[in-house]
């Protein structure tokens, strides 16, 4: 090929193989110290939070000495107790809503011609790529025009006063916003692993006279539920994590805990905003290190080797 | 009900009718939240955008196409955020294409356990994440180091938009990983090998082979950390103290403080706009480079 290829002396072959060999490992460090660099770099941040939550110096900034105390002072802090109540209730009604809601529709469109089904594929990527905050502001805008034109109506029926029924912002709003995109999220898990199913075991199931629901049960349920796991999981993650939606459909008294970390971090870091954010992450990694434990089993009981949460996620 | 039980109800009149009624019932919820939580409300964005500004606030019908003038005049804030999403995205890529090539070839046995230790990140807070640079780049630490390196006791990193540059690629990186390290894992490893019989060096193998291979993924993955790059909000306002002007700023600020509905709704619409346009113009680019590259790995090889 090259000139240099050809003029290089035969007997200079060894001495090459050697140097190529040299390069290789020579190139297979330098990945090996990029790869250590980049995890470093990704788990830099959750190791500081970490460890300056036991920092005793009360700016966080700037390490002193050792104490667990900020723990207890943010477990008996009744504004963190109370956003977590709120965090926990509305993430959790969202996974409920949004796993069932997304399953659903993932075993509807399976029975639909090809135009309803891109009709919904459509609606479905245009909630995910939509930017958060404008789905926010459309959302906040159309809730407040909403609210402005029924509530005078709901108050002519209930008689008006101070006990009549009102619409307004809350975690009823906060949910309904966050199923939303969960919803289309679960939606394509469960469908990426619907068109990977063995649809073999289906027809089996019917041709020996099960019925359609048994089937589900007993055949398709079974093989979907890793998606289904992972969907819960990520809804429950994504809502109690998000600050954007949250912040703008958001009403009085429904704080939630992104809402009070962003408030507190903007006026400074304290050891008690780590404190708070250590056990969040003690929490979410235990859920997923949880989560996969349970795909794990399922696997060995199903005998699917897919049954790694990393492998649903990067699943495509 | 005894119908639905029976085996292949689809066969008869009735069970199709039922059969058409669970289809719609499975349908319901979602269908619901689609129109009530996304059509209408990005609708009313729609319609908003070609409305004028109530006296006090809001939005009052109308039609004009003022909005979309002001917003054109004041583009400041969208070229901001195009700025810096396009360089984040192309660092993540710079930072995540050799670390996903690592794992989808040399990362041997350890590979689950290096994916599962990318998944954890990706999955805890990233609020939580964000903040802590706040600690890490903060005058203590490594702002003050930077700084007593430079000589400069009033150097900064946080409020600047390197500071946001960082978060950014560091919020997203894994996003970029994952489709990466998937079309790469699938490669066919022998077809590196041919290359290499063949002669071709490492810089060629990696252009001519892994790079085209790699494509898909390359694209699915600068799609994914762009799309959130360029409207991201919270970074913006922790690591760059709300002190850049970017387009997530800018929204905030009309619809909330100004209650200039109307401009708001114009300038979310060219938002969406711009990233549709974007997508699809390097999708185009990347698609036509590959057919050219193609044709060249063909026409290369020898008769």
């Amino acid at each position: 090929m090259s000139a240099s290829g050809v003029a290089r002396p035969r007997a200079g072959r060894g001495r090459a193989l050697i140097a190529a060999e040299r390069m290789n490992g020579f190139i297979d460090g330098l990945f090996r110290t990029q790869a250590a660099l980049v995890y470093a770099f990704l788990y830099l941040p959750i190791v500081v939070v970490v460890v300056f939550a036991f920092n005793a110096n009360r700016l966080a900034t700037i390490w002193t000495g050792f104490t667990t105390d900020w723990f207890g002072i943010a477990l008996n802090d009744a504004v963190v107790t109370k956003s977590l109540g709120n965090s926990a209730i509305i993430a959790f009604t969202n996974a409920i809503l949004a796993t069932t809601f997304g399953t659903m529709a993932a075993l509807g469109l399976q029975r639909v011609g090809k135009r309803t089904r891109q009709g919904y594929d459509v609606l479905t990527y245009i909630s995910i790529i939509v930017p958060e905050i404008v789905i926010a502001l459309a959302t906040l805008v159309f809730f407040a025009s909403t609210f402005d034109v029924v509530n005078p109506v709901l108050a002519g029926l209930t008689g008006g006063g101070k006990g009549a029924f009102k619409l307004g912002f809350g975690q009823f709003t906060i949910i309904a916003a966050h199923v939303l995109f969960n919803t289309s999220l679960v939606l394509l898990l469960v469908r990426a692993r619907l068109s990977g199913m063995d649809r073999t075991l289906v027809e089996a199931s019917q041709d020996l006279f099960a019925t359609p629901w048994r089937t589900f049960r007993q055949i398709t349920f079974p093989q979907l539920l890793p998606a289904i796991v992972a969907g819960f999981l990520l809804s429950f993650t994504f809502s109690f994590d998000d600050y954007v939606i949250t912040s703008f459909v958001t009403g009085p008294g429904s704080t939630t805990l992104p809402i009070y970390i962003f408030g507190q971090v903007k006026r400074g870091v304290s050891p008690e905003t780590n404190a708070v954010a250590t056990m969040v992450l003690a929490f979410t990694v235990g859920m997923l290190l949880i989560g996969q434990a349970v795909l794990a089993w399922q696997g060995r009981r199903s005998g699917s080797r897919n049954g790694s949460m990393a492998n649903i996620v990067t699943e495509r | 009900m005894a119908t639905a039980l029976t085996p292949t109800p689809a066969r008869t009149g009735g069970g199709r009718a039922k059969s058409a009624l669970l289809t719609g019932a499975l349908l319901l919820p979602a269908s619901i939240w689609y129109l009530f939580l996304l059509v209408l409300p990005m609708g009313f964005v729609v319609a908003f955008s070609f409305g004028e500004k109530a006296r006090n606030g809001g939005y009052t019908p109308a039609f004009t196409l003022d909005n979309y003038g002001q917003v054109m005049k004041g583009a400041d804030p969208f070229l901001e955020s195009l700025k810096l999403a396009t360089a984040g995205t192309f660092l993540t890529l710079l930072v995540a294409l050799p670390l996903a090539y690592f794992l989808a070839t040399r990362a041997g046995s350890r590979k689950g356990l290096f994916v599962l230790l990318l998944v954890i990140p990706f999955w805890t807070s990233f609020l939580i994440r964000t903040y802590s640079w706040l600690i890490v780049l903060g005058r203590g630490n490594l702002g003050g180091f930077i700084g007593g390196l430079l000589g400069d006791p009033n150097f900064r990193l946080l409020g600047t938009p390197g500071a946001i540059l960082l978060g950014l690629v560091y919020g997203y990186l894994p996003l970029m990983i994952f489709p990466l390290y998937v079309t790469l894992e699938r490669m066919d490893r022998s077809l590196i090998e041919a290359s290499k019989d063949l002669g071709a060096g490492r810089w060629a193998t990696f252009r001519q082979i892994t790079l085209p291979i790699a494509l898909p993924g390359l694209v699915t993955g600068s799609i994914l950390v762009f799309i959130p790059m360029m409207g991201e909000y919270v970074i913006p306002q922790i690591l760059g103290y709300g002190r850049t002007f970017l387009i997530g700023n800018a929204l905030v600020l009309d619809f909330l403080e100004a209650r200039n509905w109307p401009l708001g709704s114009a300038k979310a619409v060219v938002l969406i706009a711009t990233m549709l346009i974007t997508i699809s113009v390097y999708v185009w680019f990347v698609n036509r480079g590959r057919q050219a590259r193609g044709v060249g790995v063909l026409g290369a090889r020898p008769p």
